[in-house]
């Protein structure tokens, strides 16, 4: 029995020691991909590409899902306040929800799951089709020219998608509250407007969605370029994509929380 | 004026990967304008030996001086200068699926000089036009046969006229009549480039008929080498069972195990 | 993909995050009332804040015309001293009373200008001579109960023990 948790307790004790040295290479690859961006800012047509199969085709899964969002956020945010006769606080509840948490945050795991999981999935097969290598043994750096693009785009995209997504949830809300149940439409955007902060709430929220596309676009840039070259290392590496970058959302969204909104 | 020094020179050369040793005490020369086999059962370190001689790993002892330059010493520019001399063929092909073939050929000209696009689509149509498909140059590589492919995949990595070209088993996987177009293809275009070819393959007999000299490696040491002639008339039994493909002998058919009798006749049925 | 659609699409998409930016700064926040033309500052000191906290609406007639910009404790006097940014387009007489208000019956905190009729304008880095603490809640009850207290002791017997 003893033997048996020793070697679960070594067991893990590995696992976290990998994680850990993971964590050290992902950091080292960051600065990395940051010293060889030069070619991707020199030669933005690469990363323009880049933004259209990240960012552009997100847009639909993007709108479609903050629209939804809000609407949600309509609905129960008119039946929790209207059993304390706030219904006409519903603008605040909508916005604020969306604008601090739940654009950057949702937007973050849903564009981990289109474009993270495209993004590695590119990268692994480029590697196990010998691809990477092909391009080293012509002079190119494929750190520059295939992993740089992909990173900036992600970077860009994220913010902008994010803002796309409270935007659409707030015009939800907006469709639920005001034209469906009927909230007063006056009160509905004044009271968001004077509840609503642009630089405590919106600016932060920006802060938020860019965080988080650096840790969403470097995990899947990384996770691609370490991948395995064979058909289970790809697919491993595009799970393992969408489930730190989701964890790593959730965990940076409670630490940025915790320091933007301190005592509000 | 040909330079009697050779273009590639390997020397005690050792490679060990994890501690497992792949390669020991390697010496190779690959004199200006030959076409150069290195051939060996599977996993005998051909392909770490052009990995090597490209720079991509670094050996444990030893040294690779290509074009009188040690390889592993060179710093990140200056591998990439030598690297835009040198020509490299993967084994599938290894052709960028995002772009046309015309693109794939064109990649290494745009990226290295500043010609003019109605220059390089000369330059691609050229290289095209010397592997015979000047015609797919619209197509993309997902709608490529694997020969039409290795073809394109030579065109792109002779676009700069390179002075080494490294092929990694040119022959996997064609037919009869792919086989014998790449064939024809290494030599004449190692000799219309004035360059030096390394060929790592396992085919012999197309190997025999297109090569200079043949490095055999067995374990990661060279068991054997010589010319095609020499090669033919060798008696070593290691020689021998390569070209003639037998089935047993220095290369032994069993997998190491317990004898057979020992097995059937033992403890189970006692 | 065609090279030019490709950039169209990418020009569409930045356009529209960018726009959406702008969407939730005007419309859902209030994006004008951020900045304060000329703000000069203005302290005032309270023996009770209550829930002030820093960045409530300065108002006068209900407008806001300011912000709390900083809240300290002063330990030679033993009272809060309250820094406000005051828009420069206003300025009030020297008389002006400030009250800490609360909008609503629970709502948040906020500072109200009582004007008076003095000439005599502030000027910036002035002390507001007359405030008014925050109303607190407890002291309110305790109030009331003793003027009922009061109030039973002149009219009627003996008023009920508070139960505790």
């Amino acid at each position: 029995m003893p033997r048996r948790i020793l070697t679960g307790v070594r067991a893990l004790g590995r696992r976290v020691d990998d994680a850990i040295w993971r964590l050290g290479f992902a950091a080292r690859f960051l600065l990395m991909i940051l010293l060889y961006s030069g070619t991707a800012l020199r030669r933005f047509g690469l990363t323009v590409r880049q933004i259209y199969f990240s960012g552009v085709l997100s847009l639909i899964i993007i709108l479609v899902s903050g629209l939804f969002v809000g609407m949600v956020l309509g609905l129960q945010g008119y039946d929790t306040l209207q059993r304390y006769g706030s219904e006409e606080s519903l603008g605040v509840l909508v916005a604020l929800s969306l604008v601090r948490e739940l654009g950057p945050v949702v937007a973050g795991l849903l564009f981990a799951s289109r474009a993270g999981s495209a993004i590695t999935a590119e990268i692994g097969l480029m590697k196990a089709t010998e691809q990477l290598s092909a391009m080293e043994m012509m002079a190119v750096n494929p750190l520059a020219r295939v992993v740089a693009p992909r990173f900036w785009a992600g970077v860009i995209s994220m913010p902008l998608l994010a803002a796309m997504f409270s935007a659409m949830g707030v015009f939800g809300g907006y469709l639920v509250g005001v034209m469906l149940i009927g909230v007063d439409e006056g009160s509905f955007w004044s009271q968001m407007q004077s509840s609503v902060d642009v630089r405590e709430d919106i600016l932060n929220g920006v802060i938020k969605s860019f965080v988080f596309g650096v840790a969403i676009s470097l995990i899947a840039v990384f996770e691609g370029y370490d991948a395995e070259p064979t058909a289970e290392g790809v697919s491993g590496a595009t799970t393992r994509t969408v489930v730190i970058s989701s964890l790593a959302i959730l965990g940076l969204d409670f630490i940025l929380t915790a320091f933007m909104f301190r005592g509000t | 004026m040909v330079s009697s020094e050779p273009l590639v020179r390997v020397t005690d050369l050792s490679f060990a990967y994890d501690r497992r040793p792949v390669l020991s005490g390697i010496n190779m020369a690959i004199p200006r304008g030959s076409v150069v086999a290195i051939m060996g059962g599977s996993g005998c370190g051909k392909t770490t030996t052009l990995r090597l001689i490209g720079g991509q790993l670094r050996p444990t002892s030893g040294q690779v001086r290509v074009a009188g330059q040690a390889v592993h010493d060179l710093d990140q520019d200056g591998l990439y200068a030598l690297r835009r001399r040198m020509g490299m063929l993967f084994q599938f092909g290894a052709l960028f699926t995002d772009m046309s073939v015309f693109d794939n050929v064109a990649f290494q000209i745009r990226e290295h000089t500043d010609l003019p696009e109605e220059a390089i689509a000369d330059l691609v149509l050229m290289k095209l036009n010397a592997v015979g498909l000047r015609g797919a140059r619209h197509l993309m590589p997902s709608e490529l046969s694997g020969g039409m492919a290795r073809r394109v995949a030579l065109a792109r990595a002779i676009a700069l006229d390179p002075m080494l070209m490294m092929y990694d088993e040119p022959f996997a996987g064609l037919d009869p009549i792919s086989l014998g177009v790449v064939g024809q293809l290494i030599r004449r275009l190692n000799d219309a480039l004035g360059a030096s070819s390394i060929i790592v393959t396992h085919d012999i007999q197309e190997s025999l008929q297109i090569v200079d000299y043949i490095y055999f490696l067995s374990e990661g040491r060279v068991v054997a080498e010589g010319t095609p002639a020499q090669i033919r008339a060798s008696t070593d039994p290691w020689v021998h069972q390569f070209v003639w493909a037998e089935p047993d002998g220095p290369v032994p058919f069993h997998y190491p195990a317990d004898t057979y009798r020992d097995v059937m006749l033992g403890p189970a049925h006692a | 993909m065609n090279r030019t659609i490709l950039d169209l699409w990418v020009g569409f998409f930045v356009v529209a995050g960018i726009g959406a930016l702008l969407f939730l700064a005007m419309k859902v926040g209030n994006l004008s009332s951020a900045n304060l033309n000329d703000a000069y500052a203005l302290h005032a000191q309270f023996d009770n804040i209550g829930g002030l906290k820093v960045r409530a609406p300065v108002k006068s007639a209900g407008v806001v015309i300011g912000r709390v910009s900083a809240i300290r404790f002063d330990e030679r006097t033993y009272v809060a001293v309250v820094t406000m940014q005051i828009d420069g387009r206003y300025t009030f007489p020297r008389d002006t009373i400030a009250a800490i208000l609360t909008s609503g019956l629970l709502g948040e905190q906020y500072i109200g200008f009582s004007v008076g009729g003095d000439p005599d304008m502030l000027a910036a880095g002035d002390v507001l001579k007359k405030t008014q603490s925050a109303v607190v809640l407890e002291n309110l009850i305790g109030q009331f109960l003793f003027s009922k207290a009061a109030e039973g002791d002149s009219s009627a017997p003996a008023p009920q023990e508070k139960k505790p």
